[in-house]
């Protein structure tokens, strides 16, 4: 039995300490928010956050996700209102969508270490996350967006 | 900021097929009554006594937009706002018609005055309805967000109280269309109700279904393609824990029929375990001899020959051209695979003798439908025995029109009678095809000695489209896709000829997003350039010579040049390029800049892009559209294609067959010329002159012509 802690739930499942997160969340728990894009580290579609940080949860083997705190796309926010849930309707960032989990989850790292990231910032932090729609532009404009809302949101607080 | 709009979105499932029992098809517009609670004013719109308006959207959403703009043409004439309606996907039902397939950028441009007729229709009838409560005449009431309005007395119904007197008038014919300067909805920006779906994981693709006592499934394919399955010997898989059964099936792209081994398991990790035990024998048939370096060279060999004639304007023969002004060169373009980042996969069910299909398919009509080509031909079960329940999809860009991954899903279900999701890992749809074929064009062309363009020839030497589908293709006529567009531009020369040679191909081919106008715009445009260079002209204006009757082409041609101030001069060590290509799709011009740096790198500076519509629909959505088509586009023109080795796809993943990332992507300005003109398409006219306009930039920063592709973004 190996434990798991997702979007602050915990949930116990029968499987084998080798299976990659990835399959866990998606066939055993349902969380289908995670997508499977590539199987191999290139891709980023599967991207979750392990202990605050981006992991590619097709290579993360259940074994080192076990006892530690999960965040999948489905846990970014409650109301899909994450400074970049807003940001990326806002601008209108997907076209199919199906990178679009771990492009966000990504992109939530990127923000939370570097609150103001520059166009070249953004491209380092977000080079491992293929869209083939090619809504590259516009995730560059979501996320300064995200930002200046993130801004917002601080001083309101 | 008002964002979530989650509360008129509902996902399609069983809930919306009862809504289709007693319903009947006679063409469009018309009118259903199918019970007191629910009015059908055609198939296309479900109005309830509450006043809940429902619109069902019948292109599957790939990312093109159409979830929204196909319903908007209904909604803006109805006079509802989207925040009125609740869009539903439609999942091939017999009531809505054939048309149920998003592909050659076709939506919007083939339905834009039908779906409004669907829409005033409606809005007229409701409107007679409330003009007969209320005793006065129809002229004087008008609707506006989904109520009927008596002018004079400012009295009104809602559409929910009017449906069932409305469902017993006759529907106009004819509905009056809306003058387009009251339009509310269309040619305005607007958020798509798909986005917070796509935000927050709940949009559901058709890999994420999920039933009740579902297996999961994988298919080891022969690596070599055309080789056959010989033997397997599943003991050892079947010990892996989990894995249920493992059986021969059968998968049909176009004409060819290939058998694999799948593994049923309870869940795809214990189905990918049992693979490595399971031991298969191919039959690879002599196909393991097959390499992209001889075929490649078969091709240039076949560049010798003369070919079908395709389109032949006057004499390209007998003109009379002296040898130095004559310019040939020859172009070339790579296989390539779709790379939709959602991996084939479908679910399938078989119970009672009934098909029951979820899957992401760009084809809906075609998986329920009764035609010589459709899913039951392939499966044998009867049209009326098939269900499908249609997904958001993952990508499309072609390779969702074939069935093939369904018709192999199928078979997978005949094996148990639990639904069952077979996946294809990111290697198999990497390696497994149908792949864009490639294409070598060989360019001819002659001036009089005035300088005048006198003679154009473009010759395409490929595998053919029609071939891969059809076991009876005629090899004696012209395969029409495989010279598409190339004898349509709007270029002005007296003698043009275009031709077309078949090269032998036992790899499935298929669509690919712009199909062949994705390669052949390559040659064709780059020719054009370095005929401008050879009469010593600049390439804007070398074009726009060769335009001296109206056109739309002309029309891009002349705006781009002022969008992207041509002739301001370019600091040394820049260039511009400039490239339009009008095929089936559309039409769209592009000018990019380039700098060629010290280290002879070469960074894309800008693209300006001008896409003619005639008319738009969200404007916000079509310029995604064209960001993503030249996205798409310089990932053809700069990343490696799929190439052969001893018969087998030497490319696996993305570690050696890349896509463009977001550090590589260049800024990229889109502008939309919608003047009321003939309808263009969206989703693919932005591809096609994205690398012509690159390489041209290329050739005016560093005086380098590429030829092939994929070139590096860089100088020998």
């Amino acid at each position: 039995m190996i434990t798991l802690t997702i979007n602050q739930q915990p949930y116990q499942i029968e499987a084998d300490p080798d299976m990659p997160l990835l399959w866990a969340l998606r066939d055993l728990i349902g969380l289908t928010g995670t997508k499977y894009g590539c199987g191999v580290a290139q891709c980023g579609a599967c991207v979750v956050h392990l202990n605050g940080e981006a992991v590619r949860s097709c290579v993360t083997k259940l074994s080192r996700a076990a006892g530690q705190k999960i965040v999948t796309i489905e846990g970014l926010s409650k109301n899909n209102d994450h400074p970049l849930q807003l940001a990326w309707n806002e601008v209108s960032v997907p076209q199919c969508g199906y990178c679009h989990s771990g492009q966000l989850m990504s992109a939530a790292v990127l923000l939370r270490e570097n609150p103001n990231p520059t166009d070249q910032d953004i491209d380092n932090a977000m080079a491992g996350n293929i869209c083939r729609c090619g809504t590259y532009p516009r995730i560059r404009k979501a996320i300064h967006l995200a930002a200046e809302l993130q801004k917002k949101e601080g001083e309101a607080k | 900021m008002k964002i979530s709009r989650r509360h008129f979105i509902k996902s399609t499932g069983t809930a919306g097929f009862a809504l289709w029992l007693g319903l009947s098809a006679k063409g469009l517009p018309q009118k259903h009554t199918a019970g007191s609670a629910l009015q059908h004013f055609s198939p296309f719109i479900r109005i309830e006594a509450n006043g809940k308006i429902t619109i069902y959207n019948t292109k599957p959403e790939m990312g093109q937009g159409t979830f929204q703009s196909f319903p908007s043409l209904i909604a803006e004439e109805l006079e509802v706002t989207l925040d009125q309606v609740t869009i539903l996907q439609s999942n091939g039902e017999k009531e809505l018609g054939t048309g149920q397939r998003a592909g050659g950028s076709a939506s919007i441009r083939t339905s834009y005055l039908a779906m409004r007729k669907v829409g005033a229709a409606a809005r007229e009838v409701l409107i007679l309805a409330a003009a007969n409560k209320w005793n006065v005449t129809p002229e004087s009431c008008y609707a506006d967000r989904a109520k009927v309005i008596h002018k004079p007395s400012n009295k009104s119904f809602t559409y929910g109280a009017l449906v069932e007197d409305a469902s017993k008038l006759e529907l106009p014919k004819e509905p009056k269309l809306k003058d387009p300067k009251n339009f509310n909805i269309l040619g305005k920006s607007s958020k798509r109700p798909d986005v917070p779906l796509k935000t927050c994981g709940k949009a559901e693709f058709g890999i994420d279904v999920r039933l009740p006592e579902m297996l999961y499934a994988l298919v080891v394919r022969c690596p070599v393609i055309g080789g056959t399955l010989k033997t397997f010997d599943a003991k050892e898989a079947l010990k892996v824990p989990g894995v249920k059964k493992v059986a021969a099936v059968e998968r049909i792209v176009g004409k060819y029929h290939y058998t694999g081994v799948a593994i049923i398991a309870d869940s795809y990790w214990n189905a990918l375990q049992g693979r490595k035990k399971l031991r298969v024998q191919w039959d690879t048939k002599g196909y393991e001899t097959f390499n992209s370096v001889e075929y490649e060279a078969q091709l240039r060999k076949l560049g010798d020959e003369e070919g079908l004639t395709d389109k032949n304007i006057g004499s390209v023969e007998t003109a009379q051209i002296l040898p130095e002004n004559e310019l040939e060169a020859f172009y070339e373009t790579p296989m390539i695979a779709h790379h939709t980042l959602e991996p084939m996969n479908c679910v399938a069910q078989i119970k009672d003798n009934k098909l029951e299909i979820w899957t992401s398919t760009q084809v809906p009509s075609s998986v329920t439908g009764t035609g010589a080509n459709d899913l039951h031909k392939y499966v044998g079960f009867t049209p009326e025995n098939i269900k499908l329940h249609a997904k958001f999809i993952g990508g499309g860009f072609g390779r969702r029109l074939y069935m093939d991954y369904i018709i192999e899903a199928v078979n997978v279900a005949r094996l148990t009678d639990k639904p069952v999701k077979v996946i294809w890992s990111r290697e198999e749809t990497t390696q497994q095809g149908p792949f864009r074929p490639m294409t070598f064009s060989k360019m001819k062309a002659g001036f009089s000695t005035a300088g005048k363009l006198m003679t154009f020839q473009h010759k395409v030497i490929s595998p053919s489209y029609f071939e891969s589908f059809q076991a009876d293709y005629d090899q004696s006529k012209v395969d029409s896709i495989m010279v598409e567009g190339i004898g349509e531009q709007a270029y002005e020369v007296p003698n043009l000829k275009t031709t077309y040679v078949r090269a032998e191909c036992h790899v499935p081919v298929a669509a690919w997003r712009s199909v062949t106008s994705s390669t052949l715009a390559f040659a064709h445009e780059c020719f054009i350039d370095e005929l401008a260079y050879k009469a010593g002209k600049d390439p804007m204006n070398f074009r726009l010579e060769l335009l001296s009757k109206p056109s739309d082409s002309k029309k891009v041609l002349l705006k781009l040049k002022e969008l992207s101030s041509w002739d301001t001069p370019l600091p040394q060590g820049t260039g511009r390029g400039v490239a339009i290509w009008d095929f089936f799709a559309g039409l769209c011009g592009q000018v990019v800049e380039v700098s060629h740096h010290k280290d002879k790198s070469i960074t894309i500076d800008r693209v300006i892009a001008l896409i003619d519509l005639g008319e738009v629909v969200n404007p916000d959505n079509v310029k995604n559209q064209v960001e993503g088509s030249i996205i798409m586009g310089l990932t053809a023109a700069i990343k490696p294609g799929i190439t052969f080795k001893n018969g087998e796809v030497a490319e696996h993943n993305f570690y050696d067959n890349p896509l463009l990332r977001i550090h590589e992507s260049p800024k990229i300005e889109v502008h939309i010329l919608a003047d009321g003109g003939k309808i263009k398409g969206v989703g693919e006219p932005g591809l096609p002159p994205f690398a012509p306009a690159l390489a041209n930039a290329i050739f005016a920063a560093t005086g380098t012509r590429f030829r092939k592709m994929p070139f590096q973004l860089k100088t020998e």
